[in-house]
């Protein structure tokens, strides 16, 4: 007996293991596992004719088509312009530097549905900047555009995020080498500076593809949600609930599932990539 | 023929004569900073302005009857409720985890961790949606549910159990890298010093992980008074019952109410202000305790 339990884990003079492993399994088995297992199981109960049906029907492909691709080009945008925001707050010192840093993580702060009725009445066709932009015949909210604003604005930390500590810790000896060889700036951005810092994009890119598949609240108000055009997943699991479709919810949202378990697998090898850059 | 290598002497001094590019051209770092906050103007700023500007749309006097209407006050009294009963339970469950993780060796412990992290890679959506499939009037439980007249789905427990999954992992995921950081050494010394294990805990563990501690209380706190998607799923917005501040949000947009659905989202987005200034301040506080530590 003394022996099994010694094999499972170490010996330690702190107590406690019992209850804390107890209350951490009966709390994430309560809330996250079997509620997750019943979903699967749900899905699985669906049958094969019924998850082929699902999958395949025209609405379904169009709201995985919007969710990903959007979500894929909102997380490029932010990849972009997250590593702009990034370099700027660590390399420069200009007016207001700390305010902006500081403002960075308003998306994680602010309820997604104040960011989604705000960007709404901004890009509205009457509105703030929609007026402006309808005279161009550029159509932002209720349609797949609107979608990737909303998508932009909650994914605005993530690069940023991860790129700020990877370039606070940059060991600056290497550009002055190149420097000193002669390099100009550009050659020694783009050999020496950039490579170290792509493990670190890459993470924040997938953390805000994660999310914006994902994301619900800031996108329903100015998507529009036309089916097949500006429709994303969440709201269809949202419908098809409603419509007592549990059989159809659970097999969209098994996939969701799957892809999200993907997702964070790919994001855990970016972190443990990134760590082994900054180490090396 | 004639050498034109130049010798070392003469690149030597050309190099210290031209100043070495270890940043970027003046021109070239003016138009980066103006890209980055062009940037977060339009994208962050701008949305914040916005709030205020169609919160008091209609002046000062009808701001504050939007917000003191029953539907308004109930609203809130609910997100307080939520957020009252959802992040101490969160907190607790935090220290157990984290304890459990950081203090022992254990197989598995990485599939735990990944687990722990689980609600914040899923949809918040797959979050409420899971407890309509247990609770719901076609859920598991749900015939022994109704037959006993409990009342989860499209009720308050519903929307206290999905602002549960969603905030699950504030905590613990502050917790554990710090404790990991800080090892087991006091609490070994408080031991064998003949401290009791919740001794331990209190006088101890606690004290030291006190601003990490709070710095996931407030992610959490904010979290639970603005989910929105996992919410929705459960609440079936009722309003004056169900509705939580954001969800009666959407109630008023949805009406084209539009004043007053900004006027409680100025209230949250004070909220967020709040949440910022707190956490930069416990950031400040952590890395001024972490130098202190540095200079003992």
């Amino acid at each position: 007996m003394i022996g099994g339990a010694v094999a499972i884990r170490q010996r330690s003079i702190v107590p406690g293991f019992g209850l804390s492993v107890g209350v951490m399994l009966t709390y994430l088995g309560l809330i996250v596992i079997i509620p997750l297992c019943v979903l699967l199981l749900k899905a699985s109960d669906a049958g094969w004719a019924k998850i082929w049906m699902e999958l395949s029907s025209l609405r379904t492909l169009a709201a995985f088509r919007v969710s990903f691709g959007i979500a894929f080009l909102a997380a490029a945008f932010n990849a972009v312009f997250g590593f702009i925001v990034a370099w700027v707050l660590v390399r420069y010192e200009f007016f207001g530097r700390r305010l902006l840093d500081a403002m960075i993580d308003l998306p994680f702060a602010l309820p997604t549905a104040v960011a989604g009725i705000s960007l709404t009445q901004i890009y509205a066709g009457n509105g703030w900047l929609g007026s402006a932009l309808a005279k161009t015949g550029i159509k932002v909210a209720f349609t797949p555009l609107g979608i990737l604003v909303a998508l932009v604005f909650v994914g605005v930390p993530f690069v940023v995020r991860t790129v700020q500590p990877v370039l606070q810790d940059f060991d600056r000896e290497t550009e002055e080498a190149g420097a000193l060889l002669g390099a100009s700036r550009w050659n020694i951005l783009r050999r020496v500076v950039f490579p170290p810092l792509i493990p670190a994009v890459m993470t924040g890119f997938t953390l805000a593809f994660a999310r914006g598949i994902g994301e619900y609240g800031s996108v329903i108000f100015i998507a529009g949600n036309m089916p097949g055009y500006s429709e994303i997943v969440p709201l269809l699991i949202i419908i098809k609930l409603e419509q007592f479709d549990y059989a159809g919810a659970t097999v969209i949202a098994s996939l969701m599932l799957v892809a999200s378990f993907i997702l964070l697998l790919a994001i855990n090898l970016l972190q443990a990539w990134t760590r082994r850059q900054q180490g090396g | 023929m004639v050498d034109h290598a130049p010798s070392l002497d003469a690149s030597l001094s050309q190099a210290a004569r031209r100043p070495m590019p270890l940043t970027e051209s003046a021109g070239a770092r003016i138009a980066l900073i103006a890209i980055a906050l062009g940037f977060l103007l339009l994208f962050l700023l701008l949305p914040l302005i916005v709030v205020f500007a169609e919160a008091l749309r209609l002046g000062l006097g009808s701001y504050w009857a939007a917000i003191r209407e029953p539907e308004a006050l109930a609203a809130v009294r609910l997100t307080l409720l939520t957020a009252l009963t959802v992040v101490p339970l969160n907190a607790i469950f935090g220290i157990a985890a984290a304890w459990a993780i950081t203090k022992f060796q254990f197989a598995g412990k990485n599939l735990l961790i990944t687990l722990v992290d689980l609600p914040f890679s899923v949809s918040p959506v797959i979050g409420g949606m899971v407890f309509v499939l247990l609770f719901g009037l076609q859920g598991v439980f749900g015939p022994w549910l109704a037959a006993h007249d409990i009342h989860i789905i499209f009720a308050i427990p519903g929307v206290i159990i999905a602002t549960l999954f969603v905030t699950l992992p504030f905590v613990a995921r502050e917790l554990i890298p710090l404790m990991q950081k800080q090892g087991t050494d006091y609490e070994e010394a408080a031991l064998m010093l003949g401290a009791s294990g919740w001794q331990t805990l209190f006088r101890v563990t606690l004290p030291n992980i006190k601003w990490g501690l709070l710095y996931g209380v407030l992610l959490c706190n904010g979290r639970a008074i603005g989910e929105f998607g996992a919410v929705a799923v459960v609440s079936g917005h009722i309003v004056g019952l169900t509705t939580t501040m954001p969800l009666y949000i959407e109630v008023l947009y949805n009406d084209f109410n539009f004043p007053a659905a900004f006027a409680v989202a100025s209230l949250l987005t004070l909220i967020a202000f709040a949440t910022l200034i707190l956490r930069a301040i416990l950031e400040w506080r952590a890395d001024w305790q972490l130098a202190r530590s540095r200079l003992h």
